[in-house]
C-alpha cells in the first residue's frame, strides 16, 4: 500500500471519527428541542407545578438551580482562586505542595454521588444545616473546587514570568505584583474555569440528591435553610418516579436545563474572547 | 589578583567587597570587589554563563526571586549594605531601576505602562499623570511619535520603542542607578545605535550599569568596563584601557576574539 492511499484512508478515518463525536451532540440537542419546545410557555417557566407536577410550571426548580449555583460559586470561587494563587505564586515545590496538588487532582476524579454522601454526612448531619440550600450549595461548591483551582492555576501559570519580574524590579511587593501584574491577565482563564464549574454545578443530580433537592415543593424557598426543587433532580423525578407525566413536559424541562448550561458556556466564551482581544502578549 | 587595580578615581555609587554568590552548590560569583563610578556608563562583559547578568541582578536583589541563591560579602549603595537581610527592598528597587533583555512592557496602554510604578507606590496624584507621562516620554525621545496614541497598547510599538518605553517606565521611580541587561540584544543595529545615544543622554543624570554580550557596544558606549570570566572579575578599568591595553592575558584573549 503506498503512502498516497494510506494518507487518504487516514484522513477519511479521522474525519469519520470527528463526525461521530459531533453527531451525538447534535442529536441530543435536536431531539430535546423537537420534543420539548412545545412545552415551553410563559406559564411553564414562571409558575408553580400543579397536579403532582403533571401540569403547571417549573419555576421553583429553575430558581432552585440558580440559587444552588450562585451559592456554590460564592463559596468555591474565592476559595479556589486564592488556593490557586497560593499554589502558583507562593508555595515552593516541596512534598507538601505536591501532596496538595495531588489531592486536588484526585478531588476532580471523585464520583459526584460520593460528594452527595459527603455533603449529607458533613453539612446536613454534622453541621445540622439539614437538607437545605446551604448544604447543597456547599456540596456543589466542593465538587467544582477542583475545576476552578485547576483552571485558575493554568491561567496564572500562563501569565509570562517577565510580568512578575518587571513588576518586582519596579519595587512592587509580591502581593502588589500578583494583584496588578498577574491577576488581571489571568482573569479570562479564571472566569472560564468558574463558568465551567457553574455549568457542572447546574447539571449534577447526585450531590443535591441527599443535601437539598425536594421531590415536590410547590413554593419558593425563603432562606438558605430551606429545601428547594432543582432542575436536574426534577427531571429525574418526573422521568422515572412519577407516572403519567406528558413527554413534552419532561423534554421541556430538559430543554430548560440544557439551555441554561449552554447559555452559561456561551457567556464564558464571550467573556474570554473579549478579554483576549483586550490583552495580548 | 590585586584589588587596588579595580578601583577608579571617580566617586563610586556601588561598591562590592568580596561578593560571593551561590546557586545551591554552584559558586556563580567569586570574590568580586569593584567600585562602579557615579554618572558613568559601566559595562560588564564576558562570555555566556560567566555571571554578568547574575552580578547585575545582585544590585537590585532580583536574584532573590530564584530559589537556592545565597550571597556573601558586601554590596554598598549609598553607604548601605544591600545584602543586609533588613534592607528595604521597595526602596532599593526604586533607587535601582532595571531594563531587561527583551523589551517587556505590560500588555496595557502606553500611558498605563508609564504610570504603573507611580500607581503602585502612590508617588503622585492621578491628575499629575499626564504631565509625568509627557516628561518621561520626552526623556526617552518617544513623545513626538506617541503623543497621539498614548492609549494604544504598548505591544503595538516597535521593539525599539518598546525598549524606550521600558526605560521610561524605570525612570518614573526616579532611580539613581539603571541596570541594563543586554538591552539591545533584541534590536537591529540602527535601533541599537539610537539606544546607545539615549544612554549617553541618561548618564548625565543616572549611573548606568550595562551587561552586554557585544564587545563593540561596550567599547563604543561605556566609560568603564569590567571583564568577568567564570564568575571572577578579571579586570576592571577605563574602557579605552581595557580594549587597547588590557593588563590581563585573559582579558586580551577575550577582547581579541580568541574565544567567547
Amino acid at each position: 500500500m503506498n503512502a498516497k492511499i494510506q494518507e487518504k484512508i487516514a484522513s477519511r478515518i479521522l474525519f469519520f471519527c470527528t463526525v461521530m463525536v459531533v453527531l451525538p451532540v447534535v442529536m441530543i440537542l435536536a431531539i430535546i428541542l423537537y420534543k420539548g419546545i412545545g412545552a415551553i410557555s410563559w406559564e411553564f417557566l414562571f409558575s408553580m407545578p400543579r397536579n403532582g407536577m403533571s401540569a403547571g410550571g417549573i419555576l421553583p426548580a429553575i430558581l432552585g438551580t440558580l440559587y444552588l449555583v450562585a451559592g456554590a460559586v460564592l463559596f468555591a470561587l474565592p476559595l479556589g482562586v486564592l488556593t490557586a494563587i497560593y499554589l502558583v505564586e507562593y508555595s515552593r515545590d516541596n512534598f507538601l505542595s505536591r501532596l496538595i496538588k495531588l489531592a486536588i487532582v484526585n478531588l476532580a476524579g471523585v464520583p459526584s454521588v460520593v460528594y452527595g454522601l459527603f455533603g449529607l454526612g458533613i453539612f446536613v448531619t454534622f453541621f445540622q444545616f439539614g437538607a437545605s440550600i446551604l448544604a447543597g450549595s456547599l456540596t456543589l461548591g466542593i465538587m467544582i473546587l477542583p475545576v476552578i483551582i485547576t483552571a485558575s492555576r493554568e491561567a496564572l501559570e500562563s501569565v509570562p514570568q517577565s510580568f512578575r519580574v518587571v513588576s518586582l524590579s519596579l519595587g512592587a511587593s509580591k502581593w502588589q505584583t500578583i494583584r496588578h501584574s498577574v491577576l488581571p491577565h489571568a482573569l479570562p482563564g479564571i472566569l472560564t474555569g468558574a463558568i465551567l464549574g457553574i455549568g457542572r454545578a447546574a447539571g449534577e443530580t447526585a450531590p443535591i440528591l441527599f443535601t437539598v433537592a425536594a421531590f415536590y415543593l410547590p413554593k419558593l424557598p425563603t432562606s438558605v435553610f430551606d429545601q428547594t426543587m432543582a432542575l436536574p433532580y426534577h427531571l429525574y423525578v418526573i422521568s422515572t418516579q412519577v407516572p403519567g407525566i406528558a413527554e413534552n413536559v419532561r423534554y421541556g424541562t430538559a430543554l430548560v436545563l440544557v439551555f441554561l448550561v449552554l447559555m452559561l458556556n456561551l457567556f464564558a466564551i464571550i467573556v474570554r474572547s473579549r478579554f483576549r482581544k483586550r490583552k495580548k502578549w | 589578583m590585586d584589588d587596588e587595580r579595580n578601583m577608579t578615581n571617580e566617586k563610586s555609587i556601588i561598591k562590592t567587597r568580596n561578593l560571593n554568590l551561590f546557586y545551591e552548590n554552584f559558586h556563580a560569583l567569586i570574590d568580586i570587589t569593584m567600585e562602579i563610578p557615579e554618572q558613568n556608563i559601566t559595562a560588564i562583559i564576558g562570555p555566556s554563563g560567566c555571571g554578568k547578568s547574575t552580578l547585575l541582578r545582585v544590585f537590585n536583589r532580583m536574584n532573590d526571586v530564584i530559589e537556592g541563591v545565597r550571597m556573601e560579602g558586601e554590596v554598598d549603595i549609598d553607604g548601605q549594605n544591600i545584602l543586609d537581610p533588613a534592607v528595604d527592598m521597595v526602596a532599593l528597587r526604586k533607587k535601582v531601576g532595571m531594563v531587561f533583555q527583551r523589551p517587556n512592557p505590560f500588555p496595557l496602554s502606553i500611558f498605563d505602562n508609564i504610570t504603573f510604578g507611580l500607581e503602585i507606590h502612590r508617588l503622585t496624584q492621578k491628575k499629575n499623570f499626564e504631565v509625568i507621562v509627557e516628561h518621561f516620554l520626552e526623556q526617552v525621545l518617544l513623545w513626538d511619535d506617541l503623543k497621539d496614541k498614548l492609549h494604544k497598547s504598548a505591544l503595538s510599538l516597535s521593539l525599539e520603542q518598546q525598549q524606550r518605553l521600558c526605560i521610561a517606565r524605570a525612570l518614573t521611580l526616579n532611580p539613581e542607578i539603571i541596570l541594563m541587561d543586554e538591552p539591545c540584544s533584541a534590536l537591529d543595529p540602527i535601533a541599537t545605535m539610537r539606544i546607545e545615544e539615549l544612554m549617553q543622554e541618561l548618564k548625565k543624570e543616572y549611573s548606568i550599569v550595562i551587561v552586554t554580550h557585544n564587545m563593540q557596544q561596550a567599547a563604543r558606549a561605556s566609560d568603564y568596563t569590567g571583564y568577568l570570566y567564570l564568575g571572577r572579575l578579571i579586570e576592571f578599568g577605563v574602557t579605552s584601557q581595557i580594549f587597547t591595553a588590557p593588563r590581563e592575558k585573559l582579558t586580551e584573549n577575550y577582547i581579541s576574539g580568541r574565544f567567547g
